[in-house]
């Protein structure tokens, strides 16, 4: 971590062993455009466990990701949280039981397809598979 | 308040109980005549489902409750834009339970998160039919006096139907369990049935092609429509549908306590020539359907006789 320069947060955090390219996906998932506050983005970085990964800074509190989102996208991504330029903690991220509106349904049966309010539901059925189905029609979600 | 969703919202002895209650209306009707009286039971079925509307209809009425609903969503305000959610809020202030029939796959279940009233799925898409599976269990069990230590045979469209795998579900709850899937290749179990269900609870089951080769080890042949609309082209339907029928030469190879099932309607998968055998269970099947819809709306309702 040292040769990337964390020092640079003062206050924030740093996910890493990103898998290498799913930076942007998750820049998208935790919507961290709508952020004001610095986000920096580094792709193929050199990794011993990984070989690449990829990382991202952001300097802000940790109160506005959504943990849950990260957890399901990938859990095996690491949290540094940063203080005075120094980690502080180290947090591992598990599945979450629930996740409301980060993924939709994509049965063309569901009554989520006709009814736009609803919210998109997905229960975690089958944690050592990692299976998430919808809440309503329990069709289960395919990772692309 | 509790809402029917599937059958495994039951455990094994609140099915028990349940299907014990049946079979008291069953011998008992009279006893139960007017246990609803004063209640209202709406059916909301926003596709057309005559067989399993007029079941809850007869089951309610049976029980001295009145009935009101629309059989087809033309009818309801669905058609003006209505959500599941406002029209179940309004049927709340109508009736004091309801069986909701819908196309989309998980509608009563949004219904149910809202409503002041007991909701009942009465058929979502091809996602559950709990009602049928509760039909099958109790015609079984009380034709069979048991729901462990079976051979269950399963044929037609075993991969689009949804009562045979909420039938599984349903029986590998039980002990000494074991299935015969008797389907052509296309329409053979889904994966998910297979691999998280049979094989993750070690129930025994084999998947043939031929009804002639296994007739002889059932004790319950449960069989099923090809259903058109669950088809996305006219031409595998067609070649499909008429692949197993059953008539009185295979039930010669059935032994004398083989019953057969069959949630109806039949298209031409049972030939009529089998109606007269005493092994076709199908048409008490209906019968015990009502009774199985009574003790369900005594149930939700918490009405005690």
């Amino acid at each position: 971590m040292g040769v990337l320069n964390v020092g640079r947060i003062e206050e924030g955090f740093v996910l890493d062993h990103i898998q290498a390219g799913r930076s942007m996906e998750i820049y998208k998932y935790l919507n961290l455009d709508k952020l004001d506050c610095t986000v920096a983005i580094i792709k193929n970085a050199k990794s011993n466990k990984m070989g690449l990964k990829d990382i991202i800074k952001i300097e802000c509190s940790l109160d506005y990701i959504d943990l849950d989102v990260l957890g399901f996208i990938d859990h095996s991504i690491t949290i540094n949280i940063i203080k005075d330029n120094e980690i502080v903690e180290k947090r591992g991220l598990t599945l979450p039981k629930e996740i409301v509106n980060v993924i939709k349904c994509r049965n063309p049966r569901c009554i989520t397809s006709i009814e736009q309010e609803l919210d998109h539901i997905f229960v975690l059925t089958d944690p050592e598979k990692e299976v998430y189905r919808c809440k309503y029609c329990e069709e289960k979600y395919k990772k692309k | 308040m509790r809402h029917l969703m599937s059958p495994l919202d039951f455990t094994v002895e609140e099915l028990d109980r349940l299907l014990d209650l049946a079979n008291d209306i069953e011998k008992n009707p009279e006893k139960y005549a007017h246990a609803c009286g004063g209640k209202i039971l709406a059916t909301l079925f926003y596709e057309p489902s005559t067989r399993t509307r007029l079941s809850f209809e007869s089951a309610m009425l049976r029980l001295g409750g009145q009935v009101l609903g629309f059989s087809n969503a033309a009818s309801s305000s669905a058609a003006k834009g209505e959500s599941v959610s406002d029209t179940i809020r309004m049927i709340s202030c109508y009736a004091d339970i309801c069986a909701m029939r819908h196309n989309k796959e998980g509608a009563p279940m949004v219904a149910s998160r809202v409503s002041g009233i007991p909701v009942i799925n009465a058929g979502d898409g091809g996602h559950q039919h709990p009602t049928q599976t509760l039909t099958d269990l109790l015609t079984i069990r009380s034709l069979k006096g048991r729901l462990n230590h079976l051979t269950i045979g399963l044929c037609g469209d075993l991969k689009f139907g949804r009562t045979v795998h909420s039938l599984i579900n349903a029986l590998v709850r039980y002990d000494h369990i074991s299935f015969v899937f008797i389907s052509p290749e296309e329409l053979r179990i889904p994966d998910y049935i297979r691999e998280d269900v049979l094989d993750a609870r070690g129930v025994p089951y084999k998947e043939v092609e031929r009804l002639e080769d296994v007739m002889g080890g059932l004790d319950i042949l449960y069989m099923t429509r090809v259903q058109r609309e669950r088809f996305f082209n006219e031409e595998d339907y067609v070649r499909l549908k008429d692949f197993y029928i059953l008539d009185k030469k295979k039930m010669k190879l059935a032994g004398p306590d083989m019953l057969v099932l069959h949630p109806l309607p039949r298209v031409n998968e049972i030939s009529v020539e089998v109606d007269s055998d005493p092994r076709a269970a199908y048409f008490r099947q209906v019968q015990y359907g009502v009774y199985v819809r009574m003790a369900l709306i005594l149930t939700l309702l918490e009405v005690e006789v």
